[in-house]
């Protein structure tokens, strides 16, 4: 009966304007809406396909501001057993490392982990590390990019899919496994589920509660810094014609004009 | 002057294009030095590769375990190389591979891990990281304030520049894995590439959308995407209808490609679609809906049935190559 822990984040709505707020170049939340991720609905599909196979618990982990609240509810709304929800002002600013560390000692929190399945890249900074880097932390093999888990015992099997192909992997739990976009489609809230997700159990911690000074967190200890953030100019519309028989033929000109044929 | 370390993406001994873009950007950072982690026998298929694109090392680490463990093996080697030549910065590759490796080597080594560059910059002792955020809508400088700058690097993002390279071979070990945290792989599936570039190496890339239709239609697609000696892409809604596989979804959630010319055909050019190739230097759209969002970063549209437009512009195309 796997013991499950996964991973999601709140990001901004990719139909909403994103930006860097101008004080600190960090991501001006405000500005956007923000959402569950959608490869994290994923993840917390596969980790309720293996509970209801096999049994086990499902445990939400967030480390994000206090309105992440809705991505979590909306994954114990799917399903989900209960959620840890790590919320510190001293976390603004974060870099990977320290987000990775984070995770990790909240992971260490949950008793007895088999699993720790998280989305193969967030649509916010694409970065596509953090699984990786957790593995690394945690001392966990990794099978990333899944598009088929497959639990056996103690044994873990996972295609992975990326650019490259498909690779068979096969590692022994505990494990760190994230999900690409292929592997399943999320199921949506019942009006029972949503119901009952007001009453599971969601722990809210600092990063004092795991055991991490907060100066050792948040943008001034960061592992990187920006150093300049501009908006780019928009692409500017360029010629646009009605097509009258000779789209085509216009079109062979304009890449002739521009030497690309 | 400080080394700077380049993980060689190859595959089978073929070099890949992103490797010499690496090197074209390391060479501006200090001394560039390929390391080479692959199957006994890898490094002298790719020495004259790398040498051509200025390599004045190649560190040389082989062994039957990279093929049979998950990512591991390449993050041990490089660890160990960082720790014994105190690189200036370690390059890798933007691939999904290259990510976690990249992601592991920060935390093992405790260094600043920057991402998705797409040009790498000398300012005084700093190593700066040029990113483009947000499908390109920012432009964002950044360092590392610790240990030594890991930087993946975007496929397409600098321009490769042949130059002489001494590659001077260095023998490393490759450490054996830890078989209780290690991932072993037990089969592959390459994709079959076919004769059309690879998209994200591509600097052609011709992409259809939900407006082709079908899946049989696409090779009104494919045929323009050979006249011009292209990459095909597809948009999401084209792949989830299944008129083509997944693996060419150019967009947020798909592949992010930069080429010298991206050609939509039948795509409304939806935010997230746009996130995955608005850095391309020249945009052609053809939709038959004149308020498609497309055409606001089109350098050239036409509105009219892509059925019509497409076929044209291939004979076109076709008959100028004579
Ligand atoms: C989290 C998230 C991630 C996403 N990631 C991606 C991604 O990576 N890539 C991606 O592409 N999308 C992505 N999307 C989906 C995106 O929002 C759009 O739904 C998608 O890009 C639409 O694809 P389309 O333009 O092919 O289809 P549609 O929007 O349906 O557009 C089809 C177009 O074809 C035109 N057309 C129809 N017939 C013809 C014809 N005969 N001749 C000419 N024109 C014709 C129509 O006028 C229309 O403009 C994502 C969405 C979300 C929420
Ligand atoms: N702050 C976070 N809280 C919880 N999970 C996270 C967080 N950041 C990243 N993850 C997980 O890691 C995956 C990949 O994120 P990334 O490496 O940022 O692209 C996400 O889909 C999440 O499952």
């Amino acid at each position: 009966m796997p013991n499950i822990v996964v991973l999601v984040k709140q990001v901004p709505d990719t139909y909403s304007e994103r930006k860097l707020s101008d004080s600190d170049h960090t991501l001006d939340r405000e500005s956007a809406d923000a959402v569950l991720d959608e490869i994290n609905e994923r993840a917390v599909e596969e980790a309720l396909l293996i509970k209801e196979a096999q049994g086990g618990e499902v445990t939400v982990l967030c480390v994000g501001p206090d309105r992440a609240t809705e991505a979590i509810r909306k994954a114990l709304s799917m399903g989900a057993d209960k959620a840890i929800h790590v919320s510190d002002e001293a976390l603004h600013g974060a870099c990977l490392l320290q987000t990775t560390k984070v995770l990790a000692a909240a992971i260490g929190r949950v008793d007895g982990v088999d699993l720790v399945i998280a989305g193969n890249e967030a649509t916010d900074g694409r970065g596509g590390a953090i699984p990786a880097m957790l593995a690394e932390v945690l001392g966990f093999p990794q099978l990333t990019h899944a598009r088929k888990v497959e639990i056996d015992g103690s044994a873990i099997k996972v295609t992975r899919e990326t650019d490259a192909g498909l690779q068979h992997l096969e590692a022994s739990l505990p494990a760190v496994v994230s999900v690409g976009e292929k592997i399943n489609e999320p199921r949506y809230p019942s009006f029972k589920g949503i119901m009952a997700a007001k009453k599971k159990p969601v722990e809210t911690l600092t990063v004092a509660d795991l055991g991490i000074d907060a100066g050792s967190v948040g943008l001034a200890a960061a592992s990187t810094a920006v150093l300049e953030a501009a908006p780019k100019p928009p692409r500017a519309a360029g010629t646009r014609v009605q097509d009258e028989g000779d789209g085509g033929a216009k079109i062979a000109e304009f890449l002739v004009g521009q030497k690309l044929i | 002057m400080s080394e700077v370390l380049v993980l060689v993406d190859q595959v089978d001994g073929e070099v890949k294009k992103v490797t010499f873009e690496l090197l074209t950007a390391a060479r501006g950072l200090g001394e560039p030095a390929a390391v080479v982690v692959a199957a006994p026998g890898t490094a002298g298929k790719v020495k004259d590769a790398l040498a051509g694109y200025g390599a004045a090392k190649v560190y040389v680490a082989e062994s039957a375990d990279v093929d049979t463990y998950l990512v591991t093996p390449k993050v041990d080697v490089l660890a160990a190389l960082v720790a014994a030549k105190s690189p200036a910065a370690v390059l890798i590759p933007a691939t999904a591979e290259g990510k976690e490796i990249a992601g592991r080597l920060a935390v093992r080594t405790d260094s600043g891990l920057l991402i998705e560059a797409v040009g790498v910059e000398k300012s005084g002792d700093d190593v700066v990281a040029v990113q483009g955020i947000f499908g390109g809508a920012f432009t964002v400088k950044s360092k590392s304030t610790q240990g030594t700058p890991i930087v993946t690097v975007r496929p397409g993002g600098v321009e490769a520049e042949a130059a002489d390279g001494a590659a001077a071979e260095e023998t490393v070990e490759v450490p054996a894995a830890d078989a209780a945290k290690a991932t072993r792989v037990t089969g592959t599936e390459p994709i079959i590439g076919g004769d059309r570039p690879e998209l994200t190496e591509a600097s052609v890339v011709v992409s259809g959308g939900r407006g082709v239709g079908s899946a049989e239609k696409f090779d009104v697609v494919e045929k323009l995407a050979d006249a011009l000696g292209a990459a095909v892409g597809a948009s999401r809604a084209a792949v989830d209808s299944g008129y083509y596989p997944a693996q060419f979804q150019v967009g947020q959630t798909g592949k992010t490609v930069s080429p010298q010319l991206y050609i939509a055909l039948g795509i409304s050019g939806a935010i997230q679609h746009r996130a995955g190739m608005q850095t391309s230097k020249t945009i052609v759209a053809v939709n038959k809906d004149a308020e498609a969002p497309i055409f606001e970063i089109a350098d050239f549209g036409v509105v009219g049935d892509l059925f019509a437009v497409a076929p044209q512009l291939t004979e076109e195309v076709t008959k100028r190559k004579g």
